[in-house]
């Protein structure tokens, strides 16, 4: 069987204020300019989430949907829908919430759930794509060593509660 | 990590090469040979390979993408006619694949100043065709 590329798009809107702790106020504001404004601002994110694999012979389909929705849903989707990225999620407490961090997050989020939602499947993740807006476009492969370093940490962890 | 932004330009041009006789540029370029020539609504699409920085959480500053597309591709283009104003489309056939090779030709040198690096270009002319170029191989 031949492998197949599937993607899936979601959405979700969240603010976020770009600022790096590490630097100075003044250097914020020349780095990220109106990106730095102390109020925040928000986008309608679009996040497409690619997975290859061959189509199962009896059902026809790479993966089933429902379950990559419900693990998308879960770990990307239902945190930061409709939240504030700096203040409410984890990974961008000391982390600055540009789309290109953000991309890294919502891959190791969906890299290390995969196992646990997906048993058995064979399909893979591939890499997912952020839009802010419709001019920029963020990309990250699955097996990117920022993905894969977080997605091996998380299993050390889990294996330590275990 | 791939980083994509996208911008468009409107321009005029007139696809036939000079080295070919009216009836035989009629032929391969059907309405787009018309000598009075047309315009389209380009969107470009140019994608850069990066890290992002450990400090800003950056690849590259998207105000100096933004700034570079404009040198580069929208003020030299953008409401032109390609074949008269447009560099080398006096001699070269301004085809959507020429485009894309000549944008790169320009982008390249940019990005290579940068701490990106060009990665591959898509020019889409209209809504419902586009070429993907990936430089000189």
């Amino acid at each position: 069987m031949p492998a197949v590329r599937l993607t899936r798009r979601y959405r979700f809107s969240s603010s976020h204020r770009l600022h790096a702790p590490v630097l100075s106020d003044e250097e914020n504001r020349r780095i990220y300019g109106k990106c730095n404004n102390p109020y925040g601002h928000g986008h309608d994110y679009l996040l497409e989430v690619t997975v290859e694999g061959e189509a199962d012979a009896r059902t026809g389909r790479v993966l089933p949907l429902a379950l990559l929705d419900g693990l998308v849903r879960r770990v990307v989707i239902e945190p930061m829908d409709r939240r504030d990225l700096n203040t409410e999620i984890d990974e961008f407490a000391a982390l600055a919430p540009t789309t290109e961090n953000l991309a890294v997050v919502a891959a190791r989020r969906i890299s290390e759930a995969w196992p646990h939602v997906l048993p058995g499947v064979a399909a893979r993740l591939d890499k997912i794509r952020i839009h802010e807006t419709r001019n920029n476009i963020f990309e990250i492969s699955a097996a990117d060593p920022a993905v894969r370093q977080g997605s091996e940490a998380a299993e050390q962890r889990q294996r330590v509660k275990t | 990590m791939l980083i994509t932004r996208r911008i468009d330009f409107s321009a005029s041009h007139r696809c036939a090469s000079p080295q070919l006789s009216e009836a035989e540029n009629l032929a391969v370029f059907g309405d787009e040979a018309n000598p009075r020539g047309h315009g389209h609504n380009y969107v470009v699409e140019v994608t850069l390979d990066g890290q992002a920085d450990a400090v800003t959480g950056m690849i590259i500053d998207l105000k100096e993408v933004k700034t570079i597309l404009e040198d580069e591709i929208v003020r030299p283009m953008d409401h032109r006619n390609l074949n008269h104003e447009v560099a080398p489309f006096d001699s070269v056939t301004p085809t959507v694949e020429n485009l894309a090779i000549e944008i790169w030709r320009r982008l390249e040198p940019r990005f290579a100043m940068t701490p990106a690096r060009l990665h591959s270009i898509r020019v889409h002319e209209g809504e419902d065709l586009y070429v993907d170029y990936g430089g000189p191989r």
